[in-house]
């Protein structure tokens, strides 16, 4: 399963890095949306897999006997998607402004600001 | 309340932001709002940095979990002076954008969002945990994209797509180095993986999390070759806004980098050779940048760039001594380039226009405006008793005791480049003989304001430019501050000590 999920989170990095760089800014934000789900997947992997282990401590001791979930990655998983579902609905929304604004959606275009004023 | 004193500085933002979330039409009683905020502010951090460099690092572990296993709040000397600089420099701004900014960008809730950036940035000079300083820095960008693309004017909208999708890039390669150091260590608290790193085997991991780490505070940075987001985007929103990101937002990716270099990733020649060489060509990328440029906050924000890699190259020298250089240049640095922002906001309120060919005569209207904004030029410089020739010496003293003689020349390229665009916006802008020709339409200029209007332009810069003489004079002073600050980060025993050893 580790491996499958690794190459999956590969997939997800280089597909989000690729879109990123695409000329037109609706892909920028597909590879935005790609990209952030695939270092949640690494997140979620640095914490190991472990499959039907609770992340409790008995109640007749002190320490963790068995193996158990790390539960650390989940929760950071969770801060991250929201964070970065906050960040992707702003892009959206930025998006739409700037082509109603600039007329355009190649990015290639939107060099004005480099020229100098 | 005493013991809670390290999370005052977050606490009173965001009351402040929260208290400024109702009546937004009302921008009246925003502005008088939002300046008492930042005066509390600077009170708090005035005294907390009182408190530090009285008693010494103070903690507070959130919600009672001890560290390492909770998210713990540290207020060391860097971090209380980075809050201190930080409220100084808020202050100013508030004072600025109350009278500089139009009404109609105002009405969009506007300052409850420059609370919420200041509280971002307190939050993360202040967190002790690693991930904790993630969402900081997505509270400070996002923050950050409002501010910048409030207005929705052309170029505006161009920038802020430009500053999304580098920042963006930043964030998600700095999370990426956090989920492997956390898959490697098993924990969060910087103290703590500061202990667990050093005692790791496999190495070569470790060097991947410190380039990503690199890479993803490096373009925040804004340094060579990942700096393109910053003059693509600094001259578009209004100066106020330049001013708070030219002086804060980037010196904060320098401040992780150098927290995070001290204390997580241990010494290593290749990472200090890695540091050096892109703090030359920062640097040098910078100056020639600022050379060809004409609009005025263009030129500032190539030569944030250049001085940035002022600093970086300190880090990368990695003595004490070089570190107290990049530190007092940081203390520099954030006084100064806050204030030229909002002395080019000053000059287009003059003249209407940004654009050094197209100004000139300003020594002739305004002859004592004049002279306060040569004094900033000149420590912009570092002419000798002014404030950026004091770290230059710490820098150039150990660059010289290391032989690390290509930052050296950069060291010296850059300081030139700097004197000569110095020269050169005072002979175009002040000196030259040219009546610009003043737009007319929605825009009013700075002789037909009110007393108290022109006041609230000028108190600000004065006020700032008062802080970088003190630096200059007062060199002695900040010496001692910063050496202690090197000290502490060179050994950071004391750091772990008062995160991880408490009663």
């Amino acid at each position: 399963m580790e491996v499958v999920l690794a190459i999956i989170t590969g997939i997800l990095y280089a597909a989000g890095i690729y879109m990123m760089m695409r000329r037109s800014i609706v892909k920028l934000i597909i590879g935005v949306i790609l990209f952030s789900n695939g270092v949640n997947l690494l997140i979620f992997l640095s914490g190991r897999l472990k499959k039907g282990k609770p992340p409790l401590i008995p109640g007749s001791s002190d320490v963790f006997i068995e193996a158990y979930t790390d539960p650390i990655p989940q929760a950071l998983i969770l801060t991250a998607i929201v964070i970065s579902f906050g960040l992707q609905a702003f892009a959206i929304v930025l998006v739409k402004r700037a082509y109603k604004v600039l007329h355009t959606d190649d990015l290639d275009q939107l060099n004005t600001t480099d020229e100098d004023s | 309340m005493m013991e809670n004193l390290v999370i005052w500085p977050l606490a009173v933002h965001f009351f402040f932001s929260l208290i400024l979330m109702f009546g937004w039409k009302n921008i009246k009683l925003q502005k008088n709002v939002t300046i008492i905020g930042n005066s509390v502010s600077l009170a708090v951090a005035i005294y907390l940095f009182i408190n530090i460099y009285q008693n010494g690092t103070q903690t507070l572990a959130a919600g009672g979990w001890e560290a390492p296993f909770g998210i713990v709040f540290v207020s060391d000397l860097f971090a209380a002076t980075l809050v201190l600089l930080t409220a100084i420099s808020g202050f100013a701004v508030s004072i600025f954008t109350v009278v500089s900014v139009m009404n109609a960008r105002l009405r969009f809730g506007f300052f409850s969002v420059y609370h919420f950036l200041l509280l971002g940035l307190n939050g993360a000079f202040l967190t002790g945990d690693i991930f904790n300083l993630y969402v900081w820095f997505e509270i400070i960008i996002i923050s950050s994209f409002v501010l910048i693309s409030i207005g929705g004017e052309k170029n505006q909208l161009e920038g802020a797509v430009k500053y999304f999708a580098l920042n963006f890039m930043a964030s998600m390669i700095f999370l990426t180095g956090l989920g492997l150091l956390y898959g490697l260590t098993g924990t969060l608290n910087m103290a703590d993986l500061s202990v667990k790193i050093a005692n790791l085997e496999s190495r070569s991991l470790v060097d991947i999390c410190a380039v990503l780490f690199f890479v993803g505070f490096g373009i925040k940075s804004a340094v060579f070759p990942l700096y393109f987001w910053l003059p693509a985007s600094y001259h578009t929103p209004p100066s106020a806004v330049s001013a708070i990101f030219g002086g804060l937002l980037t010196k904060v990716g320098v401040y992780a980098l150098i927290r995070v270099f001290t204390l997580i990733f241990i010494e290593d020649p290749f990472l200090q050779t890695f540091i050096l060489a892109i703090a030359f060509f920062t640097i040098i990328s910078g100056a020639f940048g600022a050379l060809i440029n004409n609009n005025l906050r263009k030129i500032f924000s190539y030569l944030i760039i250049c001085h940035i890699g002022f600093i970086i190259g300190g880090l990368g020298v990695y003595t004490e001594l070089a570190l107290a250089g990049a530190l007092f240049y940081l203390v520099h640095d954030i006084m100064v380039k806050t204030n030229i922002y909002l002395i080019s906001g000053l000059i287009y309120r003059l003249k209407g226009n940004n654009n050094i060919k197209q100004l000139g005569n300003i020594y002739r209207d305004y002859p004592r405006l004049s002279v306060i904004i040569a004094v900033i030029l000149f420590s912009l410089v570092g002419v000798p008793p002014l404030s950026g020739f004091w770290p230059k010496v710490s820098l150039f003293k150990a660059a010289f005791a290391n032989a690390n003689y290509w930052y050296i020349g950069a060291l010296i390229f850059g300081s030139l480049i700097t004197l000569i665009i110095a020269a050169r916006i005072w002979s175009e802008v002040f000196w030259k003989n040219k009546d610009t020709e003043i737009p007319t339409r929605r825009f009013i200029q700075f002789d037909k304001l009110k007393n108290l209007q022109k006041a609230q332009f000028v108190v600000p810069i004065i006020v700032l430019a008062v802080i970088s003489l003190y630096i200059g004079f007062g060199a002695q002073h900040v010496q001692e501050l910063v050496s202690e600050i090197a000290h502490d980060l060179k050994n950071k025993r004391s750091y772990i000590d008062a995160v991880l050893n408490q009663e």
